[in-house]
């Protein structure tokens, strides 16, 4: 068949093109305007060059919300991975009224709205009516979110925990699933342990869907918002002000917009970089052996 | 090394088996013996790797024993039972080297370092791996990967038995030929007992010393391929053993012969004497391509043929025949002459096959 030549067809990537260009390159270009301006009003703008992202480098509390963004998504990583391989390895298998069941209960917290996930354990956490809070003053521990930082900082962790580790043992297990039945066979015949069951055939099977899962657990975390906002408000003090929060006083509550665009330009490239950094470390160590 | 014993075995993957329908394998009972090559021959779903399961212990039979030495191990693990399996499908591990593969089986199994280091090197030798033992197993062709998994088998000296359920299914047919006759020269190495589950004739009648033939989930004959060829116990045996497989014509019993269409064919003495009878189930007279004589009408007990057509294979010649409405193959050497007007056939009795209800009338 003869290759048709018609330059009409360029009219068809149109609709994608507007789509793309109105949802995401002229969002991103108005930021990036925004952060080389002092803006008082409208048609009132002056050009300040890199004023801006040289004072949101300078800022203290901006890195204190940095070392806190981070520590709390290494936190989420190091707890939700392993945690959701576990959940994973323990669920049943095959075409059963039981699978389809925990498929479910799994599924249920990842249904519901975060301003939700924040309003049902800030109320699960009070002292007073909240079951959680309840019984930790029951027993005797003073646990109170909203004046200790290290417990607000708990919270907000184990709430996410709860939130989340589901995504990661669906993922671990839609990986497991995929193994064929010859391999665990044929191990059984080597005389292997369980442990090098694990070692040797599901966590280098489970290696494609842990790369996605550790990206988006780590991409999500380290964007976190809505439940520490409904929670804590970032509080007490500043404990659990992560950095989209800090974003969202700038610019909305200050009303700061160019130090808020030139913060989110900043705060997009260290989301990127470490995204690239956990890809390139995990596809590497499945590589780095072989030679 | 282990003599294999089944006992009364049978499985059924319905709960609640009621008809012969409903087994995987029918009730068998047989003793294989120490150290020698054993194929599993037979289509697909025939039973065969259900069968092979069993032995491997992955699958617990629902009836019957499986032996060992003499020793009952229905129930036991395949690492009880100290069974090496090698399946259809590569099975290795992806993050090691292709040396750590092979030596798997064996540090598992707590054997001294030096020990393992010998047979990993002398088993990567006979299967043409020792330039890739530093590789990452995962970089490897297909080929390779199963001659790994191969090796897994292979490595363990003290293995009962080695089962392979169609190894060779992903090689190319070069390296499969070189693969089996190295499996072949392994076996007579080291005596191993080995089962190997194939659908491919040729290779079963080449791999094996004895080559059970399975068909709707019963054993429907278990010998040697001289055995499978010139006596083939079941219809079945004769159609899937041999190319093109056994003649077979429905006809009713006479006294001392079979009557095809009305046209009296010998058979053997001991086919007649009245213990069969000449009535009741379904008769049918076999024989193969290789032995139907083809002469011309005159020659004493020669029965007239028309010659349909003659196909040159290079080394032999396959004429096929009609008689009167049956169509007969006949294998013929190349120099014989084809009479084109007045061919006849005759059925040397030696290799006349009376089938009842598909099984040899014997």
């Amino acid at each position: 068949m003869d290759k048709v030549q018609d330059n009409r067809a360029w009219f068809l990537i149109i609709p994608v093109f507007l789509i793309v260009a109105f949802s995401a390159v002229l969002p991103l270009m108005t930021v990036v305007n925004y952060s080389v301006q002092e803006i008082f009003g409208p048609g009132q703008t002056f050009f300040v060059g890199t004023e801006w992202f040289e004072s949101v480098l300078a800022d203290d509390r901006l890195h204190d919300a940095l070392v806190r963004q981070i520590i709390y998504s290494l936190a989420v990583l190091a707890i939700e991975i392993p945690f959701g391989i576990l959940i994973a390895l323990g669920m049943p298998g095959g075409r059963s009224a039981r699978t389809s069941l925990t498929l479910v209960l799994l599924a249920l917290p990842l249904l519901i709205p975060f301003n939700v996930v924040g309003t049902i354990w800030q109320i699960f956490g009070r002292g007073d009516i909240g079951l959680l809070g309840a019984t930790f003053r029951a027993i005797g521990i003073d646990y109170n979110y909203t004046n200790n930082s290290a417990h607000a900082w708990m919270t907000v962790l184990v709430m996410d925990v709860w939130h989340w580790t589901s995504l990661v043992a669906l993922l671990c297990y839609a990986g497991l699933q995929s193994i064929p039945p010859a391999f665990y066979q044929a191990a059984k015949i080597d005389g292997a342990s369980k442990w090098a069951v694990f070692r040797y055939i599901q966590l280098p099977k489970m290696r494609g869907v842990l790369i996605i899962a550790v990206l988006l657990r780590f991409m999500d975390s380290f964007m976190i918002y809505t439940e520490p906002f409904v929670l804590t408000g970032g509080g007490p003090g500043n404990s659990t002000t992560f950095l989209s929060q800090y974003l969202t006083q700038m610019a909305v509550g200050q009303f700061d917009i160019g130090r808020a665009a030139a913060f989110s330009i900043i705060y997009f490239l260290i989301v990127l970089l470490f995204s690239f950094v956990f890809y390139t470390i995990i596809t590497k160590t499945g590589e780095g052996e072989k030679k | 090394m282990a003599t294999i014993q089944f006992d009364n075995l049978g499985h059924s993957y319905h709960p609640h088996p009621s008809k012969p329908d409903d087994y995987a394998l029918r009730r068998l009972s047989q003793e294989w013996e120490d150290g020698k090559a054993y194929a599993l021959l037979g289509p697909s779903g025939c039973g065969k790797s259900t069968l092979l399961n069993i032995i491997s212990g992955l699958l617990v039979p629902s009836e019957g024993r499986v032996l060992f030495d003499g020793l009952d191990v229905t129930r036991c693990t395949p690492e009880e039972r100290n069974i090496a399996q090698v399946f259809q499908f590569p099975v290795i591990y992806d993050t090691m080297t292709v040396y750590e593969n092979l030596a798997f089986p064996l540090r598992n199994r707590k054997v001294p370092a030096a020990d393992v280091d010998r047979r990993v090197r002398q088993v990567a030798e006979a299967l043409d791996l020792t330039a890739d033992l530093k590789k990452r197993a995962q970089r490897l062709t297909p080929d390779a990967k199963q001659k790994i998994s191969m090796g897994r088998g292979l490595v363990r000296s003290d293995v009962a038995a080695i089962l392979f359920d169609e190894p060779l299914t992903v090689i190319d047919p070069h390296t499969k030929w070189i693969l089996r006759r190295k499996l072949r020269q392994i076996h007579e190495e080291y005596r191993l007992t080995m089962i190997y589950v194939t659908h491919d004739q040729v290779e079963a009648l080449t791999f094996a010393d004895k080559v059970a033939v399975m068909y709707e989930g019963a054993m429907v004959q278990l010998g040697t391929p001289q055995e499978l060829f010139e006596n083939p116990q079941h219809t079945f045996v004769g159609y899937f053993i041999g190319s093109p497989g056994i003649n077979l014509m429905p006809c009713t019993l006479g006294s001392d012969h079979a009557l095809v269409e009305g046209i009296a064919i010998p058979l053997p003495e001991r086919g007649v004497g009245g213990a069969v009878p000449t009535v009741g189930g379904r008769f049918e007279l076999g024989i193969r391509p290789e032995f139907v004589e083809l002469t011309r009408t005159g020659t004493s007990g020669a029965i007239p043929v028309q010659v349909v057509g003659v196909d040159d294979l290079g080394t032999s010649k396959l004429a096929t025949l009609r008689m009167g409405n049956h169509t007969l193959k006949a294998r013929l050497s190349e120099d014989q002459e084809i009479p084109a007007l007045d061919a006849a056939i005759r059925f040397p009795t030696r290799w006349t096959k009376l089938y009842r209800d598909s099984h040899l009338v014997n």
